[in-house]
C-alpha cells in the first residue's frame, strides 16, 4: 500500500485534500458551490485543446480556468451568479465536445480528466501540484478575513474596504488555481465533491469559523486517505470512494446540524 | 464644537441613478455625538444618500466631507446595512462578527490576539450582547442580530455611524431598546449617528436632528423646526398637514388627488385622508 507507485498517490492526494478543504470552506460559506462545479468541469475542454495542440495539459486547464473566471465574473454583473456559472458551463462543454472530436483523444484520457488519475502521478507532476498548492493556500491565508466578511455580507465588506471590491474575482481566481491543480489528479467531477462535501459537513461541528475551516481540511484529508486505502484493498476506483465518502461527510453534517438547530430553537 | 470639523458635512449633493435624479441639492451637517434621523417614504432617496456617503456610488455634484475627508475612506464609517440576512448555516458566532468589524478588511492569517479579544469583549458588553456572544449569529433574534451588527460597526470607533432602516422588522420593545442603545452609544463614543427610517415616531424622543427627504430633496434641522406644516408642504410641493394625535406625529396629505392618495396608501408614514 506504500510502494513508490502508491507513495506519489498518497502525497498528491494529501495536498489536493488540504487545498480542497480550505478553499471548500469559502465555497460553501459564499454559496458558490455551482461555480465550484462549473469552473473545473468548464476547464476540461482546456485539456482537450492542449491534446489537440500538443502542449502541456496543465497549461490548457489553466487557460480555460482563467477564461472561466473572466466569463463568470463578467456575466455576474447584472445577472444572477448561478446563471453566469451555468452559461459558462454550457458554453465550455460545447467547445469541449468539439475539441474532443477534432483531437480524436482516447476515451481513456477523457475518463482520466473527469474522474482523475491519482495512481499515475509522476515526480515532475508532484512538484507542479506542490507549487500550485502552496500558492492557493497562501492566497487563502492572505484573504481569509476579507473573504469571510464578504460571506457574511457583501455590503459590510464594501463598507470595511471603502467601496466595491475585487474580492469575487480574487475568490474565483483561487478557485481556478485549485482546480487547475486538482483536475488532473482527482478529476473535474471529483474535485467538486471534495470541495463541497467535507466543507459543508464541517459547518455543523463547530460555530467558530477558523475551526470550521480546520475541520473542513481534516474531513477532506480523511476522505481521500480512506478512499485511497479502500481503493487499494478493493481494487475499485479511487473516484468512487472520494465521491461516496464526501457524500457521507455531508449527510453526517446534516444530521448533526439538524441537532444543533433543534437545540438552539 | 470648539470649531472642529463636523463629523459629516453634505453640501449641495446631487445624485442621478440610471438617468433618474434621485437626490437634488441635499445639504446638512452632523456634529460628533449627534443622533440624527433620516426620514422619508420608500423611494425618497434615503438608501441612495447613505450609499453616496459610504462611497458606494458616484455623486454628480456637491460635496460629502467626513472629518474633512472624501467619502469612501476605508473603515472610517460604521455601517449597518438594510435587511441583512445572516445565514444560519454559516459557522460564525456573534463575537466573530464583531471581530470582523475590527479587522475584517485586514490581509493575512487571523492570528489570535489578546488585545483584539478584549476589544471585542468590551464592545459586546457595550451593546448588551455579552449574553449571546458565543451563539451562532444566524440563529439569533432580529433584535439580537441588530445589536451584534451595531457592535460590528462601532468596534473601530468610527466618528460616523450609518444605519439603513435598522428598525424595520423589529417589534415595539426591541425598537425602543435599539433606539435607546444607539442614542447612548453616540454620546459615549462621540460618534455621529445617521439612521434612516420611514416612521419618525420611535425616534422623536431620541433625535437631536432630523433630515427629512421627499422626492430627492431634503430639509434638515431640529425636529421642531422641520416637522411643521409649512416646511413639509414646501418640501413635498403640495399641502400636507402635520398632525399630532395620541402623542404621535402624522403627516397627512390634504389634497385627495388620486396619485397622492395612491402613494399615501402604499406608505405607512402617512395617513390617507378619508374623502
Amino acid at each position: 500500500m506504500f510502494s513508490t507507485f502508491m507513495l506519489h498517490a498518497w502525497i498528491v492526494a494529501t495536498m489536493v485534500a488540504i487545498v480542497a478543504g480550505a478553499v471548500g470552506f469559502f465555497v460553501v460559506a459564499r454559496r458558490a458551490a455551482f461555480a465550484a462545479h462549473a469552473l473545473p468541469l468548464g476547464a476540461f475542454p482546456g485539456a482537450a485543446a492542449a491534446a489537440l495542440l500538443g502542449v502541456n495539459e496543465l497549461l490548457g486547464l489553466a487557460v480555460f480556468c482563467a477564461l472561466g473566471v473572466v466569463a463568470i465574473s463578467q456575466l455576474q454583473r447584472g445577472e444572477r451568479s448561478e446563471v453566469a456559472s451555468a452559461l459558462w458551463l454550457a458554453l465550455s462543454l460545447a467547445v469541449g465536445t468539439l475539441l474532443l472530436s477534432l483531437s480524436g483523444a482516447y476515451a481513456q484520457s477523457l475518463y482520466g480528466l473527469l474522474f482523475g488519475a491519482v495512481l499515475g502521478i509522476s515526480a515532475a507532476q508532484l512538484l507542479g501540484v506542490a507549487a500550485l498548492s502552496a500558492l492557493a493556500l497562501g492566497l487563502v491565508a492572505l484573504f481569509a478575513r476579507p473573504l469571510l466578511l464578504e460571506s457574511l455580507s457583501g455590503e459590510l465588506a464594501a463598507a470595511a474596504l471603502g467601496g466595491p471590491s475585487r474580492l469575487e474575482l480574487i475568490f474565483l481566481g483561487i478557485l481556478a488555481l485549485s482546480t487547475t491543480m486538482a483536475v488532473p489528479v482527482v478529476g473535474a467531477l471529483l474535485v467538486f465533491s471534495l470541495m463541497v462535501g467535507p466543507a459543508s459537513a464541517a459547518r455543523a461541528f463547530t460555530d467558530q469559523p477558523w475551526r470550521s475551516l480546520g475541520a473542513s481540511i481534516v474531513l477532506a484529508l480523511g476522505t481521500v486517505w480512506a478512499a485511497l486505502a479502500l481503493s487499494y484493498l478493493t481494487d475499485w476506483p479511487v473516484g468512487f470512494f472520494v465521491g461516496a465518502l464526501s457524500a457521507v461527510c455531508y449527510v453526517a453534517g446534516r444530521i448533526r446540524g439538524a441537532g444543533v438547530v433543534a437545540q438552539a430553537a | 464644537m470648539n470649531g472642529a470639523a463636523p463629523a459629516l458635512a453634505v453640501e449641495g449633493l446631487c445624485v442621478a441613478l440610471g438617468g433618474r435624479q434621485v437626490l437634488r441639492n441635499v445639504s446638512f451637517e452632523l456634529e460628533a455625538g449627534e443622533f440624527c434621523a433620516l426620514i422619508g417614504s420608500n423611494g425618497s432617496g434615503k438608501t441612495t444618500l447613505l450609499r453616496a456617503i459610504l462611497g458606494f456610488i458616484p455623486i454628480d455634484s456637491g460635496r460629502i466631507g467626513l472629518d474633512g475627508d472624501a467619502p469612501g475612506a476605508a473603515g472610517r464609517i460604521g455601517y449597518v446595512p438594510q435587511k441583512i440576512a445572516l445565514d444560519p448555516s454559516l459557522p460564525l458566532r456573534a463575537r466573530d462578527v464583531v471581530a470582523l468589524g475590527l479587522d475584517g478588511a485586514r490581509l493575512g492569517p487571523p492570528l489570535p490576539s489578546k488585545r483584539r479579544t478584549a476589544q471585542v469583549e468590551q464592545m459586546l458588553q457595550a451593546v448588551g450582547a455579552a449574553g449571546f456572544a458565543d451563539q451562532r449569529v444566524g440563529l439569533l433574534s432580529g433584535g439580537q442580530q441588530q445589536r451584534v451588527l451595531v457592535a460590528h460597526a462601532l468596534v473601530r470607533r468610527p466618528r460616523l455611524l450609518l444605519l439603513d432602516e435598522p428598525l424595520a422588522n423589529l417589534d415595539v420593545r426591541s425598537t425602543a431598546e435599539i433606539v435607546a442603545l444607539l442614542r447612548r452609544l453616540s454620546r459615549e463614543y462621540g460618534a455621529a449617528v445617521l439612521l434612516s427610517a420611514h416612521d419618525m415616531n420611535p425616534l422623536l424622543p431620541a433625535m437631536d436632528r432630523i433630515v427629512y427627504l421627499a422626492n430627492g430633496s431634503a430639509v434638515a434641522g431640529r425636529a421642531d423646526e422641520v416637522v411643521r406644516t409649512e416646511v413639509l408642504s414646501s418640501l413635498y410641493g403640495y399641502h400636507v398637514d402635520v398632525v399630532r394625535v395620541h402623542g404621535r406625529v402624522v403627516v397627512v396629505a390634504a389634497e385627495a388627488r388620486d396619485e397622492i392618495r395612491d402613494a399615501v396608501a402604499r406608505d405607512p408614514v402617512h395617513t390617507a385622508p378619508v374623502p
